[in-house]
């Protein structure tokens, strides 16, 4: 039985939140029955939907990465938010400079800025943790509007383009990720890929390197780590990088094969759907990409629910739901096992 | 050094002292309630969703009531209910403390928002004008609790900065001189401070280790909820979305800056509060012409200011050593 911990928990919490949002629902008089079918229907019932939803779960892959490497490190990176933004805005401020550049060398130079981007700003905290004992949570936190408020600034002033809503030039073509499918007016770009490929090589590193292996011990006893000689303050900032690194990639994955310019609507609390999605995915690579595609799903749905007149807020609702419920997993090992336990009682 | 005039500028003018204060009381209240919280052993980082349900709790209740203090007090309730939850989550079930509190934070924005057109008719922010047609209301409604006037020289710089003043803001800071007497004067606070400390031994001695844990996270509900409460009903009397902004962290690092104790934690959100209006004011000064493209680089300054601070002095300050462990009680 304990083998399937993983996956029950984390599914019954989702069922768990799913009944009682449906309360919600009822609660302002309308049928969650017909919501849900609303929902399910707007995120797979056409191959335009599916699209988009597949479109929504591909940055949302990539901030439940950095959420869930965070926290097999010991860290908890609740500022994948901010640092989606700092990608994405520095992977703007180099696309938008490459239209002499050749493709191959135009993506990957705007790749690779934008990850180093969200791993330099998420190395802020990780720095302070290791050198004051800062708390990752209050410190990314407060990054996460710092970024905010320069990404806005960014947009008026030295990038501003246009009028209206505050937004950057568009990146040159070459720095565009390709399209792989195009469904009426939604593209489906390489981006999926470049998600997937992250969640395999986070595998890899875990399971099969000695950074991975030393990464996981400081995460899972720090004191014992010490002791066996692995640097803690070193690994601390290192996870803390590798982490916004792949969150910066969700913010150039979003520039690059959505938007493809920068706006203040880019991230969208996708860094903070990243949390949830981790712990759905009980923070492994294959559970993440399911959770994010659970959770792009949810919203690309929510949106067709919308119309109906139901808030959308209703998919954060779920989310806490199933957090609450994931950070108090005895509460479902509780419930699945009552009726043992009342017979071990009888 | 037109800037350096303005910035002195700031200082000499009594409105500056007064929107400190305002800026403050939030993370005054929410701060102290950190404090009941983890003196006692349990992290509470869900005091901004607590702060942002009081907020719309009691912006809601105020409408309907015409009542701001009615808002208060349901604001409470509510705030204790949530808290609740933590609690129940971190003390009976051994939750993780920070993940709960994240869940806690999402629910609140979650709930706040999908709330917004079913109880305000509109979503976004509220207004009050509309409110009133929507639900065919015609009495008069005052949604913020009056300021009272207190006895300075009207032109005097006292007098313009503290002369009128929200009592919520008196309160804020009788509510930590309680708190310090509480944790610091009394039984019941020895034993919260035993039980954050090391609960073994508390539960050795005879002490409710879950009891006071209980107690203290309850607690934390009160002062965040009043503390969201103020910026909506003390304050602007409109609830807006996600209105709370961060608050409920910065009065975490307040609280952490202030050394786990009431008195440090008032002190600690003074400074950001006053960080705030700095920038609140130096972006409006009229010495230096701020154009609005400009102004997100002064609303990060009181993010900045916390960050710099918490990353700078906090190997100065220590927690309580059982902070955020689960209490497990052996049968």
């Amino acid at each position: 039985m304990e083998k399937y911990w993983g996956f029950i928990i984390p599914a019954v919490s989702v069922i768990v939140a799913l009944v009682i949002a449906a309360f919600v629902i009822m609660a302002v008089g309308k049928s969650p029955i017909e919501a849900y079918a609303i929902m399910v229907k707007g995120a797979f019932g056409s191959s335009a939907a599916i699209v988009n939803t597949i479109v929504k779960t591909t940055p949302l892959i990539l901030t439940g990465l950095a959420v869930g490497f965070g926290f097999r490190a010991g860290v908890f990176n609740i500022g994948a938010e901010g640092q989606m933004i700092m990608g994405a805005l520095t992977a703007t401020a180099v696309g938008i400079n490459l239209g002499w550049a050749p493709p191959y060398f135009a993506l990957s130079l705007t790749i690779i800025a934008g990850m180093l981007a969200g791993a330099g700003w998420a190395a802020i905290a990780g720095y302070l943790k290791a050198k004051t004992g800062a708390h990752e949570v209050v410190t990314t936190i407060m990054l996460n509007w710092i970024a905010t408020y320069l990404s806005s600034y960014m947009v008026q002033v030295p990038l501003a383009v246009g009028s209206g809503t505050p937004k950057s030039p568009e990146i040159a073509p070459s720095a565009k990720l390709p399209i792989l499918m195009k469904v009426g007016p939604m593209e489906m770009s390489a981006g999926i890929i470049i998600s997937v490929i992250a969640a395999i090589v986070m595998y890899v590193l875990l399971e099969k390197t000695t950074t991975g292996y030393e990464v996981k011990a400081a995460g899972f006893n720090p004191y014992a780590a010490e002791y066996g000689g692995i640097s803690i303050s070193k690994n601390v900032t290192m996870s803390m990088a590798i982490s916004g690194a792949l969150a910066g990639l969700a913010g150039v994955v979003e520039l690059m094969g959505v938007h493809h310019r920068f706006l203040g609507t880019l991230s969208g609390g996708k860094g903070f759907d990243g949390i949830s999605i981790a712990l759905i995915g009980q923070n492994h690579p294959i559970g993440i990409i399911f959770a994010a595609l659970l959770m792009g799903a949810l919203r690309t749905g929510s949106n067709e629910m919308q119309f109906a007149g139901i808030s959308k807020h209703i998919v954060m609702i779920i989310q806490g739901i199933v957090i609450f419920l994931v950070a108090a997993d005895r509460i479902v090992r509780t419930m699945i096992l009552w009726r043992k336990r009342k017979k071990v009682k009888a | 050094m037109r800037v350096i005039e303005a910035i002195l500028d700031v200082f000499r003018n009594p409105q500056f002292y007064s929107i400190t204060l305002t800026a403050s009381t939030p993370l005054i209240y929410a701060s102290l309630g950190g404090v009941f919280s983890e003196v006692t052993g349990v992290v509470n980082i869900a005091l901004e969703g607590i702060m942002l349900m009081g907020a719309f709790v009691s912006t809601a209740f105020a409408y309907y009531t015409g009542n701001p203090w009615i808002g208060i007090l349901m604001a409470m309730v509510v705030g204790v209910g949530i808290a609740w939850l933590h609690a129940w989550a971190s003390i009976k079930w051994w939750g993780d403390q920070i993940v709960s509190g994240t869940a806690i934070i999402l629910i609140a924005q979650g709930i706040t928002g999908f709330l917004m057109k079913p109880v305000f008719g509109q979503v976004g922010q509220t207004d009050l004008e509309k409110f009133k047609m929507i639900k065919h209301i015609t009495k008069d409604i005052n949604p913020i609790i009056r300021p009272i006037k207190l006895p300075f020289p009207e032109n005097s710089f006292l007098g313009q900065a503290f002369g009128t003043i929200s009592p919520l803001v008196i309160l804020a800071f009788v509510s930590v001189f309680i708190g310090w007497f509480i944790i610091y004067k009394t039984t019941l606070g020895l034993r919260m401070r035993s039980v954050g400390e090391n609960p073994e031994a508390a539960d050795t001695l005879g002490v409710n280790v879950y009891r006071i844990r209980y107690f203290g996270v309850l607690m934390s509900g009160v002062f965040a909820s009043i503390g969201g409460a103020f910026l909506s009903v003390g304050d602007t009397g409109i609830f807006k979305e996600l209105m709370t902004g961060g608050r409920g962290f910065i009065a975490l690092a307040a609280m952490i800056l202030g050394n786990w104790n009431p008195i440090g934690a008032m002190f600690a959100s003074l400074l950001f509060g006053a960080s705030e209006a700095f920038a609140n004011q130096l972006q409006s000064s009229k010495l230096i012409e701020v154009s609005s493209s400009v102004k997100p680089l002064f609303n990060m300054v009181p993010f900045i200011v916390t960050l710099i601070v918490i990353g700078g002095f906090i190997g100065k300050t220590r927690p309580p050593a059982a902070d955020g462990i689960p209490y497990k009680k052996s049968e």
